[in-house]
């Protein structure tokens, strides 16, 4: 079955959204980067939503969920890339994904990640 | 409203959710609704679709173009025979929240549409009629 | 069957001529529309007629056969809406057929008085469903015309400000409704992206009252801009606001409100990691905000 790719970046993990997600893919995602962060004890997620035009109920829980089970094993989560039509929607529907944090686009984002969490010496272990 | 054309999508599986938001994009873009309505629309379908399929164990999505005397839209049906709603009200009642909790409700998807019609009595299946206008 | 398809065909011409006659000079405003303008109209429209009522019924316009007539009536309206021709005299174009007709009526059924008024009947009724489709229409294109200002309008009172790398400022005039919200918040959002920004200060002074309702579109357009990794501050909040929103119990939650702009803008700065440096001509003394007097 497909899967979301997720690299490897040092301590931190890359995931880029680019497919129109059915559900059983989004479950399989949450469950993926569980498994991986503990498997390398990554201190952070950045996940690129910069591509996807829709986000509903189900995709920001599931963004809701995988940083709150980050954070659990300790690694921060940053979501970058929300398009505007997106970001007005998600509001009107009455998501705010409180628990997670967001930036503006991938380069941000890491600035974020390594702010948070960046401990550089020991960059790339793992 | 006056009916000029529309189109049927099954919903039993996750897949056709992703279909029928695909299904409902495809018109959206034809009728040249903006960017943020048609976003707002496609959501809202994702949405009801993804109910019909896990509340309602199944159904179909029903996509129209429609005209009243100063506008177009685009009206959705979506019809399944599961168990219903019991309490509507308390279905729609969600107001805006800060928190990412478990089911937001219908309440939402009323927000991103400009019609919103609810048809359900427990046992007899429901039926949620939505229309977004240009 | 109705005899005005004939008596209609066998007389265009005079029709025309006696139609152009009867528009009083007041209809005619030569002042908005050449002659030979109202010439060509007054032709297209009136063959339109003549071919709808052949073949059609002239009691229900709605069919295929009079397609032709309702289009030259919505753009004859629509045209003359726009040239600022009032809708009493883009009717009465229509309506000052009604003479030349009712006389081609008598001069050719005058012996029988039952079918003259029959006809005559039909063609009033006829007439007078032709300038409803003109009213309608006018109305219409009046409509859209206001809706499109007022959109224009929306989108000119909510301006967007760089203040500064990184940070932007969104002054609000006026009273913040739904509709008003999501100008707003498109605006906010897409400059957010342009700027790359990181901070938006919106600015209330100029709204003003701020209730649940406000309050609440205000939360939005923040979480909005949130989810794009941008904070806002509010300034510009009045004394007797900051009372409003306590007495209401509205909840800010985790929003900074400032009262003055420059305060929230100076905030922003410190939190981009910038100094605000006195340079005294000399004596360089570093401080971290210049402070407002």
């Amino acid at each position: 079955m497909e899967r979301i790719p997720i690299l490897r970046m040092g301590q931190f993990l890359l995931v880029t959204i680019q497919v129109d997600m059915h559900d059983r893919l989004a479950v399989q995602l949450q469950d993926d980067l569980t498994q991986k962060i503990s498997e390398w004890s990554s201190r952070g997620v950045l996940i690129d939503i910069s591509t996807l035009e829709i986000v509903d109920s189900f995709i920001g829980r599931m963004l809701a969920n995988i940083a709150g089970m980050a954070r659990v094993l300790d690694a921060e989560t940053v979501v970058v890339g929300m398009q505007p039509a997106v970001a007005i929607t998600l509001v009107e529907l009455g998501m705010s994904l409180a628990g997670v944090r967001t930036a503006l686009n991938v380069e941000t984002g890491m600035e974020l990640l390594y702010e948070l969490r960046g401990d550089f010496h020991s960059e790339m272990g793992g | 409203m006056k009916s000029v054309k529309q189109e049927t999508v099954p919903i039993f599986t996750s897949s056709d959710v992703v279909v029928a938001r695909q299904k409902v994009r495809q018109w959206a873009l034809e009728l040249k609704f903006t960017l943020v309505d048609q976003t707002k629309l496609v959501t809202a379908a994702s949405e009801l679709a993804r109910n019909a399929l896990d509340h309602g164990k199944g159904g179909q999505m029903m996509i129209e173009q429609v005209e009243n005397s100063t506008r177009n839209g685009l009206k959705l049906v979506f019809e399944d025979r599961g168990p219903g709603i019991p309490d509507i009200e308390a279905a729609l009642r969600d107001g805006f929240t800060t928190g990412n909790g478990m089911g937001l409700g219908l309440g939402g998807s009323k927000r991103l549409v400009n019609d919103f019609h609810i048809d359900s009595e427990p046992g007899k299946g429901t039926r949620i009629t939505v229309v977004r206008w240009k | 069957m109705s005899k005005l398809p004939e008596m209609i065909s066998k007389h265009e011409e005079q029709l025309r001529t006696e139609w152009l006659k009867q528009m009083s000079s007041a209809v005619r405003r030569a002042d908005l529309m050449s002659d030979e303008e109202i010439k060509a109209q007054s032709r297209e429209l009136l063959a339109a007629i003549a071919s709808g009522a052949k073949s059609g019924d002239v009691a229900n316009l709605d069919g295929a056969a009079w397609a032709t007539t309702r289009d030259i009536l919505q753009s004859i309206s629509t045209s003359r809406a726009k040239q600022g021709f009032t809708p009493g005299e883009t009717t009465s174009f229509v309506l000052s057929l009604k003479q030349p007709l009712f006389s081609i009526i008598r001069k050719e059924l005058s012996s029988t008085p039952d079918a003259m008024f029959d006809e005559v009947w039909k063609a009033t009724t006829l007439l007078d469903k032709l300038g409803q489709i003109t009213t309608d229409a006018f109305m219409e294109t009046r409509e859209k015309f206001i809706v499109r200002q007022q959109e224009e309008l929306m989108e000119l009172s909510t301006p967007v400000v760089k203040l500064w790398e990184g940070i932007l400022a969104l002054p609000i005039i006026g009273t913040l409704d739904s509709a008003r919200t999501q100008v707003v918040m498109e605006s906010l959002l897409s400059a957010v992206v342009q700027t790359n920004s990181r901070f938006a200060i919106i600015d209330i002074t100029g709204v003003p009252t701020v209730d649940t309702l406000v309050a609440q579109h205000l939360l939005k357009t923040i979480t909005a801009a949130r989810l794009m990794g941008a904070e806002c501050i509010i300034s510009g909040v009045r004394p007797q606001i900051a009372q409003t929103i306590v007495h209401l119990g509205i909840d800010l939650a985790n929003v900074v409100t400032k009262a003055k702009l420059s305060d929230a803008f100076a905030l922003a700065l410190q939190r981009t990691g910038k100094t605000v440096v006195n340079t005294n001509g000399g004596n360089e003394k570093k401080t971290f905000f210049k402070k407002e007097e």
